[in-house]
């Protein structure tokens, strides 16, 4: 089980992280998600491991429960992440539409005032 | 319990939705919603301030739930000051905006612009570390749109450039909270300062990867060194109304800096002892450096300003990174002037900018209209910004200085504060002599060699356009005027900072000590049950 868990944020993060580095818009956003998913279940386990437990108290029964507050967390950031990805592609798709290339970084033309691009790269 | 202190993140969550969905198609309508927004978010802030100054930490719990259990907003001095700070700020721009027609180049600008204030206003006020996240998020959402606002191919690319890294920020945010709560157990602020306190060194692994990871995290919002890249391009591309508001989201990272790391993890803390400081001081000294030489060798305008906020960031994370209420205190004032002195460039820099042919590149260009008002109000920005005598950036940088006598700062901390000044008053003092005094010899020699003539179109700015400009450079000389209450009260709010026992009694009830571990079992059995 924590060893499934930990591999798993480890597998995610290092492909995200990889996809995050490819600089186009595509790959980067398949990798943002990648590692929102990473986060998601790294925050899953903050609370520590363990199955077939209530995230409640139970008044009558043992007090065996799953600490409910990193499920609630978990919740908050996949809706936040799902919103962000949505608003992501959008101005991704903005960019490209405008500028005809799904590159992340901006090469020279922030100082040239034109774009000069470096021909080759990725 | 005062109700006021949810007022400033209520207010703009109300109108933002209003002027979305029923002012959308009526602009004079939207403006007069944002601005009756604004002026009463003035008002609030005013009164939120007074209320501080009384020097008690006043708490909110929200839904009425006690503290460990609830999210609690929470004012004193440090995050009432700031929430007036923002207030103000947004008034000026907002002005900016509606006078120069920016609002109407793009949808929602105001809803955006209220969403934003909002986010900011919150991440001031929250006294949660998960519901700091949020905030964070709801402002950069808002600053997304904000960012791409008019759109544009050079901005679209910008604009996604800097989705992307708050994107990957936040990602690294979540983990952060992940590694904090499993260390702790908790995320509410004053209970996090009580847990990490009991933690003793030799299980202090785990807290001190959370303390890094959320001081990179907030690192990446004040655009401090290995981090610092994404901010001349977002703020040289974003419009220039929003590059002014942007000048208070680098301060909510650094706000975040000094309540977390000063107050959670201070300097006395076994657990983290010295940790972020080490790391932070070198951080800033080399942000300024490259601030400073961004600023000298920037060949357009708004990249310039973008350094030099740039610079403003390291000169001010130099006095946070010495953890001392008086640098804190110093760290501050330099907070509040840096804000209205970017501010007031960048509004500047859009009314210039917008009358010249050439746009924003640093090249001699025949003399636009209104060239001496704008030349002189360039010069009393630039001395703001660059922190010479009358404006209150030479206070700000000479109360650092006096801040990082202690020997262990003193040798790098001010060679970089001086060294830095020097380069960018001689980088502003560059720009400005291309823009306004050689562009008036150009005009005198070559007054007919260019075949096309796009000038006619410039129009003089009315004095509603330049009042924000002026307002905010009056804001810098206010702060030289009453430096003396200002840095009084600061320096009460960054001993209430630093004197972290008032703000943990007054989240957490009096009882609580921090010797005491388990304080919850009986009272709170059944809130927990229901909150499932």
């Amino acid at each position: 089980m924590e060893l499934i868990v930990a591999s798993s944020v480890g597998v995610l993060t290092a492909g995200g992280v990889y996809l995050v580095l490819r600089l186009r818009a595509f790959p980067v956003i398949l990798g943002l998600a990648l590692l929102s998913y990473a986060a998601n279940i790294f925050l899953f386990a903050s609370g520590r491991l363990r199955i077939n437990a209530p995230p409640v108290l139970q008044k009558y029964g043992e007090a065996v429960y799953t600490d409910p507050l990193p499920q609630a967390l978990t919740l908050t950031a996949i809706v936040i992440a799902f919103g962000m990805t949505a608003l992501l592609v959008m101005v991704a798709l903005g960019a490209f539409i405008e500028a005809g290339d799904d590159r992340i970084d901006m090469t020279e033309a922030d100082d040239a005032g034109k774009a000069v691009r470096k021909d080759g790269a990725a | 319990m005062s109700h006021w202190i949810i007022a400033p993140i209520i207010l703009p969550a109300l109108l933002a939705p209003l002027i979305a969905y029923v002012m959308r198609y009526d602009i004079v309508l939207a403006r007069a919603a944002s601005f009756a927004g604004a002026l009463a978010l003035v008002a609030i802030a005013v009164g939120l301030a007074v209320l501080s100054a009384d020097g008690a930490v006043h708490v909110y719990d929200l839904g009425n739930w006690p503290a460990p259990f609830g999210i609690v907003l929470v004012l004193d001095r440090l995050s009432a000051v700031l929430v007036l700070l923002t207030a103000v700020l947004a008034l000026i721009v907002l002005t900016h905006a509606a006078a120069t027609g920016w609002d109407t180049r793009g949808r929602h600008f105001h809803a955006l612009f209220q969403f934003q204030i909002m986010g900011i206003c919150g991440a001031f006020l929250t006294g949660d570390a998960f519901n700091l996240f949020v905030f964070f998020e709801i402002l950069l959402i808002a600053s997304y749109g904000l960012m791409i606002h008019g759109g544009g191919k050079v901005r679209l690319q910008a604009g996604l450039q800097y989705v992307v890294m708050n994107l990957a920020g936040s990602t690294l945010f979540l983990i952060a909270l992940g590694t904090l709560y499993a260390a702790t157990g908790t995320l509410n602020l004053a209970d996090l300062a009580v847990k990490v306190r009991e933690i003793p060194i030799e299980e202090a692994a785990l807290i001190r990867v959370a303390a890094m990871l959320l001081m990179v995290v907030f690192a990446i919002k004040a655009a401090l060194f290995p981090i610092q890249f994404w901010l001349p391009a977002t703020y040289a591309n974003a419009p220039a109304p929003v590059a002014a508001l942007f000048a208070i989201m680098t301060k909510v990272g650094a706000y975040a800096i000094i309540r977390i790391h000063s107050m959670i993890f201070g300097p006395e803390i076994a657990a983290t002892d010295g940790l972020t400081g080490t790391w932070l001081f070198p951080a800033a000294a080399v942000t300024l450096a490259i601030g400073a030489f961004g600023v000298l060798g920037a060949r357009r305008l708004m990249p310039l300003l973008a350094f030099s906020v740039v610079a403003s960031m390291g000169t001010m994370m130099l006095a946070v990174a010495a953890f001392t209420p008086w640098a804190t205190t110093a760290a501050l004032y330099y907070l509040i002037h840096s804000t209205f002195a970017a501010a007031a460039l960048f509004l500047l820099a859009d009314l210039v900018v917008s009358r010249r042919p050439e746009g924003d590149r640093l090249d001699p260009a025949p003399a636009t209209v209104q060239n001496g008002l704008f030349a002189a109000l360039f010069f009393a920005g630039a001395v703001a910004m660059a922190g010479m005598p009358p404006l209150s950036g030479f206070l700000g940088k000479l109360m650092i200085l006096d801040a990082l006598r202690d020997p262990q700062f003193m040798a790098l901390g001010w060679t970089a504060v001086l060294a830095g000044s020097l380069l960018v008053i001689v980088g502003l003092a560059r720009a400005g002599s291309v823009l306004f005094w050689r562009s008036t010899a150009v005009a005198a020699h070559v007054p007919a060699a260019d075949d096309a003539e796009p000038r006619p179109e410039a129009r003089p700015a009315s004095p509603l356009e330049v009042a924000p400009t002026v307002a905010a450079i009056g804001m810098t000389a206010l702060l030289a005027a009453f430096a003396g209450p200002l840095t009084d009260f600061l320096d009460a709010g960054s001993r209430q900072v630093f004197h972290a026992e008032d703000y943990i009694a007054a989240v957490l009830g009096p009882q609580e000590v921090p010797e005491v571990p388990q304080p919850e079992p009986d009272a709170a059995e059944d809130p927990v049950q229901e909150e499932g």
